[in-house]
């Protein structure tokens, strides 16, 4: 125990703890307070539209660090990483499409999509699909099995580079269609929506919503620590030597594929746990999160707080989704042209990022 | 000075002795550590390789020369797995054949390569550089939870020292010189241990100090492995004085000692026919 104990510890200098600890008490305490103590009248009342806008922004924080991990220190950049986000999510919205019971608008046992289809039964797929437990196995087995296949089979024919990226968006895109059609049995395009409850608890009671936002917390800086292992590890430093020199890692005796595998599914599997807290925030899921544009945006908040240092991956995650909110609000029809010329003022100005910037100033 | 800097430093012997499990035994019973039997590669119809055979005795040191396209580079591709030959074996000892093997196979046999342009991690330093190559465990749960241990730091710090890089071992590898990357690459090739060296133009852009200083490592080298040199520069090969094969169109031209090599009509030929 004491030699794990110690390595998490050096995982952050001290100042990267008192970060964290001031993180940690805004996550869960002071939000939590604001929003469930604090009188509404009160001006520091916090509103659900902003426990719902920060617990998003985690969610795309623990995408963002996910992809981190695989373009940042792997140099695998895809474009598809909305999948497993979305997979995660869908495995999250069948158990909470079983939770409404017969209380949906045509009070059947089934979920109202199949009725409108007028379905008489739950297809074989849905089986087990109300018990928490299997969705939680499911939340890691899909996005994390579908990886592992994919990933087999691309690294093991040594696809790399714009080629990689281009298949990971075409897959994003075929699984997108697939969705889309009524037929595949997800709610087509409408996707899963109208949750009332989670576990027996009512979604729309504010304590269940600041619960699911604590937990979201939780699971950020656990992602957060859980990646910050593996690239301080040995493994880490393996990460890099093959995103710099890959033929210079093999002939020194690693096994490449292995390690790009491990990291891609890792990666994955991230994605499909953040999908899955985000679907009870939200209240609904779906086939648009598989839009390649999503997947897309994924890599631009990654470059935009800069690539290959984690904490980089979450402020770019915080910076475009915050500004996006504001601008979808304020000025919704430039949001996407902001977001190109920020993409653009990153690439030429800030090649490293925003974090790049802040290293380069505090030296 | 120089030649107690080229000196094996004693304290990596010692050292060198946790975890050198190899998977499979390497037989050199015959004394002979690599045979190269009727390899031929073609790309699109050019013959890089054609039935090339030659054998490399247990801890030899030899020199491979050879005009442009003589298939030096594709010779090494091969031994290393990088390019699978269309005829033709190459058998590491009496047993392992290394056409079946892939490239971190082979590295984990023994067949430690370096290439024609430096080729380290210039954005690991120095230490880490030869903390990656060195012999042990490299599978993904090993590195996951490997931890760093004083035997492993004081094999790296001796190899610093005998490469010359000591105080430079905190920076990152692309600050350094091109000579001093070679030496680097040189040094994490022997941080593998391997049996064969495969040395594909190590002096190319050293300056002469540094090219006699790598002579000289080398020669220090003869004995403990086997290694294959292959180079333009004439100096260098002939600093080293020992049996060479000339390569040409693809297959063995004469081998012999350099004075022989040198007086051959069709070395001559081919050299300064072009």
């Amino acid at each position: 125990m004491a030699p794990v104990l110690s390595s998490i510890i050096q995982l952050y200098g001290r100042r990267g703890w008192l970060w964290l600890a001031v993180f940690a008490t805004v996550i869960f305490v002071v939000i939590p307070v604001l929003r469930m103590v604090v009188p509404s009248e009160n001006p520091l009342y916090l509103s659900d539209y902003y426990v719902l806008l920060i617990g998003k922004i985690m969610c795309y924080g623990m995408v963002a660090l996910a992809m981190d991990l695989i373009w940042g220190y792997a140099g695998i950049l895809s474009l598809g990483h909305g999948l497993f986000f979305a997979l995660g999510g869908y495995a999250m919205g069948m158990y909470l499409m079983r939770e409404i019971g017969n209380e949906g608008q045509y009070r059947s046992f089934l979920p109202d999509f199949m009725v409108f289809l007028d379905w008489k039964d739950f297809p074989w797929y849905w089986a087990g699909t109300e018990y928490f437990s299997l969705a939680v196995l499911k939340i890691l087995l899909v996005p994390g099995l579908l990886a592992f296949a994919f990933g087999w089979f691309a690294f093991r024919s040594r696809i790399k580079g714009v080629y990689f990226s281009i298949i990971t968006q075409a897959l994003t895109f075929a699984f997108m269609l697939l969705f889309f059609r009524n037929n595949t049995g997800f709610g087509g395009n409408n996707g899963f929506t109208d949750f009332k409850r989670i576990l027996g608890f009512s979604l729309a009671h504010p304590g269940t919503r600041v619960s699911v936002f604590v937990v979201t917390g939780m699971f950020l800086i656990l992602t957060l620590l859980l990646c910050r292992y593996v690239v301080t590890s040995k493994f880490g430093r393996v990460l890099a030597a093959i995103r710099d020199a890959e033929s210079r890692t093999m002939f020194s005796g690693y096994n490449t594929r292995d390690y790009k595998l491990f990291v891609w599914t890792l990666s994955a599997v991230l994605c499909g746990i953040a999908g899955a807290l985000y679907v009870p925030q939200v209240g609904i899921i779906n086939p648009s999160e598989m839009s390649p544009a999503n997947s897309i945006e994924i890599a631009i908040w990654v470059a935009v707080g800069g690539r290959g240092t984690l904490v980089g991956a979450l402020a770019g995650a915080g910076i475009v989704n915050g500004a996006k909110s504001y601008f979808t609000m304020a000025w919704p029809d430039f949001w996407s042209y902001f977001l190109g010329a920020l993409f653009v003022v990153v690439t030429v100005f800030l090649p490293q990022g925003v974090m790049g910037w802040i290293r380069s100033e505090t030296k | 000075m120089k030649a107690a800097a080229i000196e094996l430093d004693s304290g990596i012997e010692s050292a060198v002795t946790a975890d050198v499990a190899a998977p499979v035994k390497i037989d050199a019973s015959h004394g002979v550590i690599l045979y190269v039997e009727g390899v031929t590669v073609s790309f699109d119809g050019f013959r890089a390789l054609n039935d090339l055979s030659f054998a490399i005795d247990t801890g030899e040191l030899r020199c491979v020369i050879g005009p442009n396209g003589a298939g030096k580079t594709t010779m090494m591709d091969v031994i290393t797995g990088k390019t699978r030959p269309d005829a033709g074996t190459v058998f590491l000892g009496q047993t392992i054949d290394l056409t079946k093997r892939t490239e971190y196979e082979i590295a984990r046999l023994g067949v430690g390569r370096k290439f024609q342009k430096p080729s380290v991690f210039e954005n690991h330093s120095v230490f880490e550089n030869l903390e990656l190559a060195m012999k042990g465990p490299k599978g993904v749960w090993d590195t996951l939870f490997h931890r760093r241990n004083s035997a492993e730091e004081d094999r790296i710090d001796a190899m610093l020292k005998q490469i010359h890089l000591k105080e430079r071992m905190r920076d990152p590898a692309g600050l350094l010189s091109h000579g001093q990357k070679q030496w680097l690459e040189i040094g994490m090739l022997l941080m593998q241990e391997p049996q064969v060296l495969l040395l594909d133009e190590p002096a190319a852009g050293m300056s002469d100090e540094e090219t006699e200083r790598t002579a000289e490592l080398f020669l220090s080298l003869e004995g403990k492995h086997s290694l294959v040199v292959v180079e333009h520069d004439m100096a260098f090969v002939a600093s080293l004085a020992r049996k060479v094969t000339v390569l040409h169109e693809g297959s063995v031209l004469v081998e012999g000692s350099m004075e022989t090599v040198q007086n051959d009509e069709r070395v001559i030929e081919v050299y300064l026919g072009r």
